[in-house]
């Protein structure tokens, strides 16, 4: 079973906000909310500054704690990829997932339903690439199976120094930052 | 220094999470409050207190049946998908902390009714004599009042708990990561149903056995509410910060005035001088230690919530 994910490379990163919309369009994310965005993290003190952007979204954890806690099944691990996916018809809105994901990334969907990033499985299930990783213009998002040692994002984190975010959670985010 | 900047502003989320508004802090006081009665139902079958016909058991299980219908109430205002409530009795999920609530609370039900059935309401009864005739039989059955007595413990113990285990297995909000917030939900409930039973209690010697078993309730939880900041100033640094928004933060005011000194301290003071027969029994102190309980769930629901792994 593979285990997909995405390598980022933050040194390519422009913070076009390309990813953003595409994702909107793509998965007709109503108005006033994303299921991914950009952050800009800049640490030091001037003139010693360093600037990371990233493209952050759903980090489809391998230890996720949204599925744990949905007391429904409605948050939980597809087969396909091991993707974290949320079934809208077994969702009663009890926002357990969104106080439970320490990334923040879930929103509760105007029509009801928690929603948030499903690394555009429609189209990973026809062979094409999430929406946002299509567009970047950089080049910069990778997405793969991070299982498969000959996939693009294992020779990348194999070959570059990498991070994920709140490690210190303990939820194995499947997203990882090139630094 | 570190500046992080985002693009995200969903509603609810950004810039600070608040997904549970007053239903939720509601619905947990109700919940522990109806979960310290039952285990004070219990208690009185148990030290047979029931043969006063003044006995507070009789009161008890219609007003929390009538009190955990109004928590469920606000539970399912909090819902945003409330067509689909429903889903939460197809299946159990066994990891998560509400699917075992939403089972628990359907224990609760029968488990009040039993207890009601013991002491029927005068218009029922009038209406249904033979309800009263079984009520009657019932109550002269030791095996029968010892089942209700101690299903209704059992029960009110895992009500109470559950409370507190809500919010401690979410793990992503450093304030709720203390196994700690179990036994204090439950305390609290305890110390809250003491008060209110005390206020109803029409037997003399029931009122001061509430005030007395009060007491001891508001003293440990103030121990364990002490020992809950203690273990979260002595972890990790997001720890330490999300003990400090109770201690010195944006919820400081409500904690130290609504839950420690007029939710605990004072009532306990005021109880101890009247079981001391210092002073007269006040319905003063017992409505302070139900508003405190109250504002701990509120105190604890929003300050959990803007509590956060983030640097910053």
């Amino acid at each position: 079973m593979a285990r997909f994910g995405m390598v980022i490379d933050t040194l390519r990163c422009v913070g076009c906000m390309d990813c953003v919309i595409a994702c909107k369009t793509e998965n007709e994310v109503p108005e006033g909310f994303c299921r991914d965005w950009i952050t800009t993290e800049v640490r030091g003190r001037f003139p010693t500054l360093t600037m990371e952007i990233r493209s952050e979204r759903c980090n489809h954890c391998d230890r996720p704690p949204c599925v744990t806690c949905c007391p429904t099944g409605a948050s939980h691990v597809e087969d396909f990829g091991s993707l974290v996916l949320i079934d809208h018809e077994l969702c009663i809105g009890c926002k357990a997932c969104l106080a439970s994901c320490p990334y923040d990334a879930r929103f509760v969907h105007p029509d009801g339903y928690a929603d948030k990033c499903t690394f555009c499985v429609h189209r990973v299930r026809k062979g094409e690439a999430p929406a946002c990783v299509a567009v970047c213009p950089t080049r910069c998002m990778h997405f793969g199976d991070l299982d498969d040692p000959q996939s693009e994002v294992s020779k990348l984190l194999a070959s570059r120094r990498s991070h994920t975010l709140h490690p210190e959670a303990g939820t194995r985010p499947r997203i990882h930052f090139l630094t | 220094m570190i500046e992080l900047t985002t693009t995200r502003a969903n509603p609810m989320i950004d810039p600070t999470m608040h997904v549970w508004g007053w239903e939720i802090p509601v619905y947990l006081f109700l919940g522990g409050l109806v979960a310290g009665m039952m285990i004070l139902v219990g208690y009185l079958y148990f030290s047979g207190r029931h043969q006063n016909r003044d006995c507070a058991c009789f009161v008890i299980p219609g007003l929390g049946l009538l009190l955990l219908t109004l928590g469920m109430g606000a539970l399912f205002l909090d819902l945003e998908h409330k067509p689909y409530f429903w889903r939460l009795y197809a299946t159990f999920e066994p990891a998560s902390p509400m699917s075992w609530g939403a089972w628990i609370l359907l224990l609760v039900y029968p488990a009040l009714l039993a207890a009601l059935l013991l002491r029927l309401p005068a218009p029922i009864t009038r209406r249904f004599p033979g309800l009263a005739e079984l009520s009657d039989r019932l109550l002269g059955e030791p095996i029968w009042l010892r089942a209700v007595g101690a299903a209704n413990v059992a029960v009110g113990s895992l009500l109470g708990l559950y409370t507190g285990v809500l919010l401690s297995a979410l793990g992503a909000r450093p304030l709720w990561s203390s196994a700690l917030l179990g036994p204090l939900f439950l305390v609290s409930g305890l110390s809250t149903a003491a008060a209110l039973v005390h206020m109803l209690a029409r037997h003399p010697e029931e009122r001061v056995l509430f005030a007395r078993a009060d007491n001891v309730f508001l003293g440990t939880e103030l121990l364990l509410l002490a020992l809950f900041l203690v273990g979260l100033l002595s972890a990790t640094e997001v720890h330490a910060r999300a003990a400090h928004l109770l201690l010195d933060g944006a919820w400081g005011a409500l904690f130290w005035v609504g839950v420690v000194a007029l939710g605990i301290v004072i009532p306990l003071g005021v109880q101890i001088a009247a079981v001391r027969h210092k002073i007269q029994h006040t319905p003063v102190a017992p409505l302070l230690v139900l508003a405190g309980g109250l504002a701990l769930r509120f105190v604890l629901v929003a300050a959990g919530q803007a509590s956060h792994w983030s640097p910053l």
